[in-house]
Parts: C-alpha cells; structure tokens; sequence
C-alpha cells in the first residue's frame, strides 16, 4: 500500500466537489487529503488528492475520475518530479521562556508567527510533507492547543511533465 | 431568433432528437412541460401508473429499439421513484434520459414541498446529470444530455428542471452539435495491441470467446458471428449478451456463469484463452475470481476503460468499440491450428451434462418457458424479471437475435420485466413481447396494468406462479438447512381476477396439458394477457455455481 498524489482538472462547475466525493465514497475508495482551487484558467479548477492504495486500486481511482463527464484532465504525480507544498496553522502554547525556544524553531523552518497572544503563538509553515511534519514534532512537547492542514498540493515540474500520459483517454 | 419558454425547449429538443414516446407521470413541479406537451402531435406520452413504471419502460423501449428512451416525473417523490429506474439503467448501460421537474430556483434548499435533491441523489447511479438553472444553458444541456446517454459506454443522464426555469423564456437555439472537451470516447482500439491480440488468438489452441451485453450495445452481433466462424471459437454470452449469438449455432455456449450451462463454465475452466468482449467479469460470471480461467490469458476488449482489470487481471486490453476492433481482428485472425479437438471437447460436455429438469409430476415452469418457445418460434421478444423466472428465461428459452432478451442483470431489479415489457411492446409494436414473471416480482409492478388496458398494450405476461420468493427460497434450502424465513408469500392475489378488474385477459393455468392452449390462446389475444401458472413450488435453477465457489465446482439437482 503506497500513498499516491494525484492532480485532477475539472470543469469548475457547481456540484463537482460533490461528484468527486461521491465517487469516492460509492467506490469504496479513500481519500487522505484533497484540496482543491481555481486554476489560470478560471473554467477549470485543479484538485490534488492525496490516495492510499495498491496499484490496481490507484489504476481505477484514476480511471474512475476520468469517466466522470466533468474531469478533464487527470495525472498521477506519483512517479513523476513534482514540487509539493502544504500550509499549516499551529497554535502552540507559549509561555515564559518556551516563548524564545519556539521563536528559533519557527525561524529555522522559515515560518511566522502570524498571531501573538499571551499564553499562545500561531504559526504559519509552508512546505513539504516532511518539513510539515518536522516542526509538528518539535513543537509538541509545549502543548499544540489548535493545527490546521490545507492538505497538499502539488505541480509536475515543467522539464519532467509528460504531456502524452496526462491526456485523458 | 425563435424567443420560447423553457417547457417549450424541451419538447423542441425531443422532437429534434427524434423522440416519438416519452413514458412519465406528471405532477405541479411539472404542469408547464405537459401544458406544452398537450398540443404536441409528434410526441407520444404514455402514462404510466407509478414513476418507477416509467424509467423502467424507457429503458425496456431503449433496450428492444437500440434507441434512447426518455421518461419523465415531478420533483420530489415523483424523482425518487426513478431512482430504481435509472439504477437499473446505469447498471446495464442503457442510454436513457430521464427528465424530472423541480422546485423553483429560489426555493432550492428550503425544503420545499416536493423538494428532493435529486441531482445529489443520483450521481453515483446516472452516467451525468445536471441541475439547470440558467434557462440559457438549457438548450445546450439538453443537447449535451442526449449526446452523453448515446455515446462511449451508454447511460442514464438526468436533467432537473426547476419550475421557473420552464416558464422563463429564451433566445438561444437548440444546439446542432455538441462537443465536450473533458468527454472523448474512444471508438478505434489501438492498433498495435490488436495485431498483438490477434498473434495471441491465432497461435491459441483452446480459446472462448465471452461476449456480454456491450456487443449488444455496439451493434456488433454480425462482426462477432463473422469472427467466430472464421476463427473457429466458440462463444458463451452473459445474461447481458443473450442473442448477440445464435444459440443454435453449433459454436454457442450459451450462457455461462452461476446458473450457466456445465459446458460454458468447463469450457472456461480449461481455456488457454478468453476474448472478453463488452463484458465485465461480474460476480454472477466469474465466480471465486482467483480460480477464473486459470489457465487462460485474458484478451479484453472495451469502450469502457474501468471495465478493464476491475475484477480480474486482463492480460491484453483493447479500449475501444467492439464492432470496430472486430473489424479489424476479422482481418488479422485464422482459423489456427487443432481447435477441432476442443470443439469435440465441448460437444462432449454438451452431450454429457444437458440443461434439464424432472419432466415427471407438477407443471413445471421450464416446460413452460420451452413451450413460449416453441409458439413463438423462438421470435418473441423476452423480458423477465428477476430471480428464478430470469435465469429458467435464460436457460429454456434459445435466443438467436440480439436486444430479444431483456432484463435486469446487473441491479437485479424485481418489478422490472412488466414495464420493461410494456417500453419494449410500445417500441416494436409488431412483435411478439413476452414478459416471463414470478409472483413476487409482478406484484411490484402490477399497478401497470391499467396502462397496458389504457393503451391496449398487447404484452404477454407468463407468471410463473409458485407462491414463493423462488430464489431467496432456493438459497435458503441449500445453504440454509431449508429455514424458509419470509419467503412464503401468503396472500398473494387471484391474478386471474385481479387482470380481470382492470379489464385485462387473465387465464390460469394448473396442468400441463393446457399450457399449449393457453398460450395460443394468449398469442391470438389482440390485447394484454396475463397467465397465471400454478407451477411447482419447490423447483430449483440448476446447475448452480454456490457462492465462493469456483466455476467449475457447479452443483446439480438430479441425479
């Protein structure tokens, strides 16, 4: 079982959010992560879906995405060279000389404290998984009070994207 | 530039779709279409007596005619009672458009009376669907609707159509042709994987060709005849496929799967080689997966890709339109070499474990179905519904055309034969249409025949009348130390008389004897018949594959 991250164009239309989802829950498929957003073009929205399974699972979900009407486009990114991101919130307790501490932790992972309170920091972190990940366990041990994941999203890099796989069949 | 309300739209639609029948049910959500419909000549609505009916009539029409067929409901309860309809349609891949009112855009998400989401309801059970709430794209989703539920892999679309949305006028024309950038199906199979198919099949000493009802959706039962014979290969059809090959040719296998013949599932069981077409490796045909074929490479040919490598692992996969890959497999293949040692094969099978059953004693509903086919010289149109009667049609009945078997094979739909019957009848008014029946599934539906004494529609109805859920029943005796729980249908109704109430011909039937009678009897009625036959109530469907078994592991009834 490996986690496969799959890019999907849609037609950005009422109710295709519904569609995906249903598909998903009808087919007994999982979803770990799904974000989704406008592209440049503003008919088309591009979701990225983080998807648990073995390779034949993976190869209906994304035959099954593609048979829905309103998907344009779908990629597994998996295997390709791929720039990833996520965003977090963390609100982290802060108090008396923690507050220093977790002031150099956010600067080495290159976040922000984007709200001071007293008994609390909320910081902002983008990245990939692992640097995600890297400075959740670090700041653990001073009490996480609230976490927020956008889920990630990704793009092929440019010189890599195979344009002939991606076309939808 | 014509300047029309929406309701008129749709009726401008069917006409140009060429739609001569449309089977629905009105209700408020809907009185601005059928005010329009009122004046329409070209149009033929039928009404049936309870939304499923229609959905299902539709798809019985679409099935016997090759045509899409088009019902229609109200918002609410009249949506939801399609929702088996469509369903059963998706399941089986038929083009079907289903149209159902609403309630006004300004009240969508009130809980309006009579407000369902039926848009939401149905997407994992329609091919597309759409919600239309600007009345200048409705033209265009029409267009679009007919043009997805007939192409690719065909399906039931539904377009909802909000109250206002019908009574507010527009100027935009009705598309002439429609194109859709994220919806392209592909037709032409790759050629390289054909030519590497036909190698496979050429050099294959024990090859089967398994043919379901997507040979019966491209049209391509005369390619795979053609194909056949010229290769040699003998052909087991799915209940889907019933017809796409004569089953009097001495290449038929019949049908294979859990009540297939012994000689199908063997042949199966020992091929080097399965051509599946437009087929796609249900339960009820591969059995315990692991031991399908297992000898067999896999050739799959499909227009629909998730078809392929679902269930079981194909070997060479061809997407494409079955007719236009055949076509270019007839060019490539021959005749290869010593397949005429598999063919004594199979007709040793054949002769050592034929389809039958205790002709001693009580009617036996096999008799009868052997009896419709002989009357009816093997040219009726069949339907059935779903349990014993569907597989006894199956197996006792000998299909030689394509869309001559109708059914409900991959949702199992009990209910649906009498409807289905009465689409098929309306579409092919000059054939013969029989719907065989059990007790419990015509009482689904049996409110219809006030529709087929509205429209003096002549379908035949044979029930096999054996006062159980016949299946359920079966299953609960062989699997279930006979704990007959529920199956018992006590106070099941006099269906001579209840035919009688409605005005419709009924005739019982408790001997053997007068079976012949009864249905010419039936065949010279020019109206509804509808046969009562008191037929043994603990006959079994034989052979059977049970459950976790593998193919060839069938089990019989007789000695």
């Amino acid at each position: 079982m490996r986690t496969h991250l799959i890019s999907v164009e849609v037609e950005n239309r009422f109710g295709i959010l519904a569609r995906i989802s249903s598909l998903f829950s009808a087919r007994g498929f999982n979803i770990d992560s799904l974000t989704v957003g406008e592209t440049e073009d503003s008919t088309i929205s591009r979701m990225t879906l983080v998807v648990p399974g073995d390779d034949q699972i993976i190869e209906q979900v994304i035959k099954q995405l593609r048979k829905l009407i309103d998907v344009i486009k779908v990629t597994d990114l998996t295997s390709e060279a791929t720039v990833e991101r996520e965003l977090i919130l963390i609100r982290v307790a802060a108090k008396g000389i923690n507050r220093a501490e977790i002031m150099r932790i956010v600067e080495i992972f290159r976040g922000r404290i984007v709200d001071v309170h007293p008994l609390s920091f909320t910081i902002e972190v983008t990245g990939t998984e692992e640097k995600i990940n890297g400075i959740i366990t670090l700041l653990r041990p001073f009490g996480l009070k609230k976490l927020v994941r956008t889920g990630k999203i990704a793009l092929a890099r440019e010189e890599k994207s195979n344009s002939i796989k991606a076309v939808k069949n | 530039m014509k300047n029309r309300i929406g309701a008129e739209v749709v009726i401008e639609a069917l006409i140009k779709e060429k739609v001569d029948t449309v089977f629905g049910y009105p209700g408020g959500a809907m009185i601005p279409l059928y005010n329009v419909l009122h004046d329409v000549s070209k149009l033929r609505h039928i009404l049936v007596r309870h939304e499923q009916a229609a959905a299902h009539a539709a798809d019985g029409y679409a099935r016997a005619t090759g045509k899409i067929g088009v019902c229609m409901a109200t918002s609410g309860p009249g949506a939801t009672n399609l929702v088996t309809g469509l369903a059963t349609a998706y399941m089986d891949s038929v083009p079907l458009v289903a149209l159902t009112g609403q309630v006004p855009t300004s009240m969508i998400g009130n809980d309006a009376f009579q407000e369902a989401n039926i848009t939401g309801i149905t997407y994992s059970i329609t091919k597309h669907n759409y919600l239309v709430k600007d009345i200048d794209e409705l033209p265009l989703v029409l267009k679009e609707a007919f043009y997805i539920a007939k192409t690719g892999r065909p399906g039931p679309v539904l377009v909802d159509l909000p109250k206002d949305i019908l009574n507010t006028r527009t100027t935009v024309e009705y598309p002439r042709q429609v194109k859709i950038r994220s919806y392209r199906p592909v037709y032409k199979g790759n050629l390289r994987q054909i030519e590497k198919a036909a190698r496979v099949i050429n050099g294959s000493k024990r090859p089967v060709i398994y043919a379901g009802g997507g040979v019966v959706a491209s049209n391509a039962s005369e390619k795979l005849i053609e194909f056949a014979h010229q290769t040699s290969i003998p052909v087991t059809t799915t209940l889907m496929g019933l017809g796409v090959f004569p089953e009097d040719d001495p290449l038929s296998l019949q049908m294979l799967g859990m009540h297939g013949t012994f000689w199908a599932n063997y042949a199966v069981s020992e091929a080097d080689l399965i051509i599946a077409m437009g087929a796609r490796f249900d339960d009820r045909v591969t059995a315990k997966t692991s031991e399908f074929a297992a000898q067999a490479k896999i050739i799959h040919i499909d227009i629909d890709p998730t078809a392929i490598s679902k269930n079981v692992r194909v070997d060479l996969p061809i997407v494409g339109d079955v007719t236009e890959v055949l076509a270019q497999l007839i060019k490539l293949t021959n005749k290869g070499k010593g397949r005429e040692t598999w063919l004594r094969k199979i007709v040793r099978w054949k002769e050592q474990y034929p389809l039958k059953y205790d002709k001693n004693g009580d009617l036996k509903p096999q008799f009868v179905i052997e009896k419709i086919y002989e009357l009816t010289e093997g040219k009726a149109v069949i339907t059935t519904e779903v349990g014993q009667n569907q597989m006894w049609a199956a197996q006792f009945y000998r299909y030689t055309k394509p869309r001559t078997f109708i059914s409900s094979g991959g949702l199992g739909t009990m209910g649906y034969g009498f409807p289905a019957a009465i689409g098929a009848q309306i579409g092919l008014p000059e054939r013969v249409v029989f719907d065989i029946a059990g007790d419990g599934s015509f009482q689904m539906n049996i409110q219809e025949l006030a529709t087929v004494a509205n429209y003096n529609v002549p379908v035949k109805v044979a029930i096999l009348n054996n006062g159980y859920l016949g299946m359920v029943r079966q299953w609960q005796q062989l699997f279930y130390k006979s704990r007959y729980s529920q199956v018992d249908l006590v106070g099941r109704p006099d269906f001579v008389k209840v035919a009688e109430a409605y005005g419709v011909k009924g005739i019982r039937i408790e001997k053997k004897e007068k079976v012949e009678s009864a249905i010419k009897e039936a065949l010279a009625t020019d109206g509804p018949v509808i046969m009562d036959f008191r037929v043994d109530r603990e006959e079994n469907v034989y052979p059977m594959v049970p459950a976790g078994a593998a193919l060839h592991q069938m089990i019989e009834g007789l000695a």
